[in-house]
């Protein structure tokens, strides 16, 4: 009977893995059967590195959202690392001005994390009020976008490995090695069963608080390297970037099946909720599909396949 | 109303559960199901209460055919149901709870807040669970009231059928007193009583018939008359169990726990006691006497306000060896999310590394060890998510977790509730060995013949303090009772 179980639960996860990748191979037959240009090296180029943004971010996300919180900094955290990077490269080494600008990230994240965690504060409006003020310093900083002169800024963003962007590689370690943390590792662990009861895991004598800004530190972190690598690949930083990112990179984990509750969702499932996420966007870009009218049906597909999850869930 | 289930089947997923059950009961009766753990008590209850739709089979009122579509279907027909897992909204009222949803409302539409209070106070009265406040916020009140609540709550309208998963459970004393009467008060009028424990001295005198459920089929159906306690435990089973209790050892001198004076705020005050390795200690005391506070304090979990022995932090105590099974395991002792693996293994992750990565194979194999060991069913339930196992199971798999740190203090809140009497037998076995191996434990239960038939020495509490000391061979259970209600010689 034992044997049986396992058996069952494997089969419904393949199912669900199965059903997700039908999806992303569907929405690519979709894409190149009825846009020449999807299949062109450009297009697919382009698709890759607008991933990165949504995907770092999304990982970050994940992280917070399994300890059951949010973070909805994170755009703006795009835009301060982005611009502070460009500011400082004038007068640093490019790969110290990127590293600053990446903790710049790292240092809000932790903040986030410690007005949740130590100061028991809600992580909605803790993250909300860091959204507005993170914004306004990166406006204090310069109101006017900063594009670098050296060429070597742009390398970050736009360098190739063979056919595949640097930055797309860099998105995709973050995700395996993320994988592993939260799989394997006893602080992933401990965060994973946080989300799901936070007082069986403080009494296994784990510090709670600890864990808890980790999480948002490790979202901060995504969220700066991601701003510096957007700066670098459309080669100008701007204030007033990444606004609403934020709910891509949620709308990406809860396609992924992560619970808003804390305690569900895996990195796997997530990168597939990024995929889904991006080749939406990209098609819609490809049919020429108005803007506002792009907004409108990505919403409406978020919820479908949200639906279409979940009836899974309960039938299993 | 009569109520006739014919040749139920339940299947989660394609696990067949409940193999084709048959059950009578008529009204007026109080029907008794009993059976190991796991056997598929509540799935059998869930059928009755629409919460779950049966496979294939028949359920049948008062003759006829009938299909209950949900649980507010059941409810409507008069099937009330106290579920094992309480469903208590803890930021909400007594009253809130109670009523439901079914305000009574001013003109103008607002909630009639005075009048609210009075019914729900007036539900109480009715069950004989007067001394509750419906205005206080239910999360505050203790495991024991709570089970109080839920079970008034399924009392509110017109009741035919009463549905009772494990009620006694968290219940003691006169708490324990008034529930009995209310379901002998039911029987009298009429109502069906539905009645699954694990604790068959009450079984034994409430109810009229009984039946006996092992692996998904009634096995027997008897009446306390015609049957023992003895017998009942050996159909559950399947095997005889010859000694309840193992006998005791010698404790030696060396101390493992020192508690002085110790108090907080509000909750207990000015303990002091010893924990010597190799010894069990039982702590006896009533709802609100203060006993899982002191153990939570001692912990860690909470801090104390005055006196010496207690650890800083869980972690601190962890450290010291000291493990604490919490009486609630729902809320303090599983994350049901996810897996019986993950749980298990929860409080022991930091020290089996390699590296920075978890031991991965090291801890399946640990855990599935200790899975045998407690004999969790199903068997190599590793990968289940543990909300999955029974309610009993699930009791184990938290035993398991603090059982895999090894530790040198065993601090066990109200260990074998929910759990079957033959399972009782082996966890009683396995402190018994632990002891042996030199650990201290300190056994919390409300149940006083497990306080003393388990222990060396037990430790009585009353209102916050310490009230007696006692040795288990050498006193008695109304004796213990006189301490804990203040009326000890
Ligand atoms: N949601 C579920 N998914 C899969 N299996 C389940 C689920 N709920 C229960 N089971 C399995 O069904 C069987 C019967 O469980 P049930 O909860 O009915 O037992 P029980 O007799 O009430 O036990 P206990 O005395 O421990 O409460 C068990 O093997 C359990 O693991
Ligand atoms: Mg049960």
């Amino acid at each position: 009977m034992t044997g049986h179980i396992a058996r069952i639960r494997m089969t419904r996860d393949v199912t669900v893995t199965a059903a997700f990748v039908s999806l992303i191979v569907l929405l690519v037959a979709v894409a190149a059967l009825t846009s020449d240009t999807f299949l062109t090296q450009t297009n697919l180029t382009n698709l890759l590195k607008q991933m990165v943004t949504t995907g770092l971010l999304a990982f970050g996300m994940l992280v917070v959202i399994l300890t059951g919180g949010i973070d909805l900094s994170v755009g703006s955290v795009v835009a301060f690392s982005g611009i502070l990077t460009a500011g400082l490269v004038s007068g640093l080494p490019i790969p110290v001005a990127m590293a600053v600008g990446v903790l710049s990230g790292v240092g809000f994240g932790l903040i986030n994390g410690v007005l949740v965690a130590r100061f028991g504060l809600a992580a909605f409006v803790v993250t909300l009020a860091s959204l507005t003020t993170i914004r306004g310093l990166a406006f204090v900083y310069s109101e006017v976008p900063i594009a670098p002169e050296d060429p070597a800024f742009f390398t970050l963003g736009s360098a190739m490995a063979g056919p595949i962007p640097v930055s797309t590689l860099i998105m995709l370690a973050v995700f395996v090695v993320g994988g592993v943390f939260l799989t394997r590792t006893p602080a992933g662990r401990s965060i994973v069963a946080i989300g799901g009861n936070a007082e069986t895991v403080r009494l296994a004598g784990i510090n709670v608080p600890r864990h808890v800004t980790l999480a948002y530190t490790i979202s901060g972190a995504c969220a700066g390297l991601a701003g510096v690598i957007l700066a670098s690949r459309v080669g100008i930083a701007q204030p007033s970037v990444g606004v609403a990112f934020e709910l891509d990179a949620i709308a990406a984990c809860v396609i992924g099946g992560a619970s808003l509750a804390g305690g569900r969702g895996s990195a796997r499932a997530t990168f597939g909720g990024v995929l889904v996420l991006v080749l939406i966007n990209n098609l819609l870009n490809l049919y020429g599909v108005q803007s506002f009218w792009q907004q409108v049906l990505k919403g409406l597909i978020i919820i479908a396949v949200i639906l279409v999850q979940r009836t899974n869930r309960v039938r299993g | 109303m009569s109520l006739e289930l014919r040749g139920v089947r339940q299947s989660y997923g394609d696990v067949e559960v409940l193999h084709g059950v048959d059950l009578t009961g008529r009204p007026g009766e109080v029907l008794a199901v009993v059976g190991a753990n796991g056997a598929g008590k509540s799935t059998l209850i869930r059928v009755l209460a629409g919460a779950q739709r049966m496979t294939s089979g028949e359920l049948r009122i008062d003759g006829e055919r009938v299909d209950l579509r949900s649980p507010h279907d059941a409810h409507a027909r008069g099937i009330r149901t106290v579920y094992q897992e309480l469903s208590i909204v803890g930021g909400l009222s007594v009253t809130e709870n109670l009523l439901m949803g079914a305000f009574p409302r001013r003109r103008g539409g607002l909630i009639d807040w005075p009048e609210a209070h009075r019914r729900a106070q007036e539900l109480l009265d009715s069950a004989g669970f007067g001394a509750i406040d419906p205005r206080v916020l239910a999360g505050r009140l203790s495991v024991a009231r709570q089970q109080m609540v839920e079970i008034a709550k399924a009392l509110a309208g017109e009741v035919r059928v009463l549905v009772l998963d494990e009620p006694s459970a968290v219940l003691a004393g006169s708490d324990l007193d008034a529930l009995f009467a209310l379901i002998r008060r039911l029987r009298e009028r009429g109502v069906l009583v539905v009645y699954v424990s694990h604790r068959l001295a009450e079984v034994m005198e409430l109810a009229d018939s009984i039946v006996v459920i092992k692996d998904g089929l009634i096995i027997a159906a008897t009446e306390p008359a015609r049957t023992s306690e003895t017998e009942l435990i050996g159909l559950m089973a399947g095997r005889r169990l010859e000694q309840i209790y193992p006998a005791r050892r010698e404790t030696t001198a060396e101390t493992r726990l020192a508690v002085s004076r110790l108090s907080r705020k509000g909750e207990f005050e000015d303990v002091s006691f010893e924990l010597r390795a190799g010894e069990i200690v039982g702590l006896f005391g009533l709802v609100g006497s203060g006993r899982s506070e002191l153990a939570r304090c001692v912990f860690g979990a909470e801090p104390a306000t005055g006196g010496s022995g207690a650890y800083r932090s869980p972690a601190e105590a962890i450290a010291a060896g000291l493990a604490l099974v919490t009486e609630d395991r729902k809320r303090s002792g599983l994350v049901l999310g996810m897996t019986v693996l993950d749980n298990i293994a929860l409080a022991t992750m930091r020290a089996n590394r390699r590296g920075p990565l978890i031991d991965t194979a090291g801890r399946k194999r640990r855990v599935g060890e200790m899975i045998d060991r407690l004999g969790i069913q199903p068997g190599g339930c590793a990968t289940m998510p543990v909300a999955a196992l029974s309610g009993g199971n699930q009791q184990k798999a938290v035993l398991a977790k603090w059982l895999l740190a090894g530790p040198r203090v065993l601090i066990l809140d109200e260990p074998t509730r929910g759990v079957d009497m033959a399972t009782r037998v082996d966890i009683y076995r396995m402190v018994d060995d632990l002891a042996r191996r030199g650990l201290a434990v300190l056994l919390i239960s409300s149940d006083l013949t497990e306080v003393l038939g388990a222990t060396d020495r037990v430790l009585v509490m009353r209102e916050g303090r310490l009230a007696g000391d006692l040795r288990s061979e050498a006193t008695t259970e109304d004796e213990v009772l006189a301490y804990a209600i203040g009326q000890a010689a």
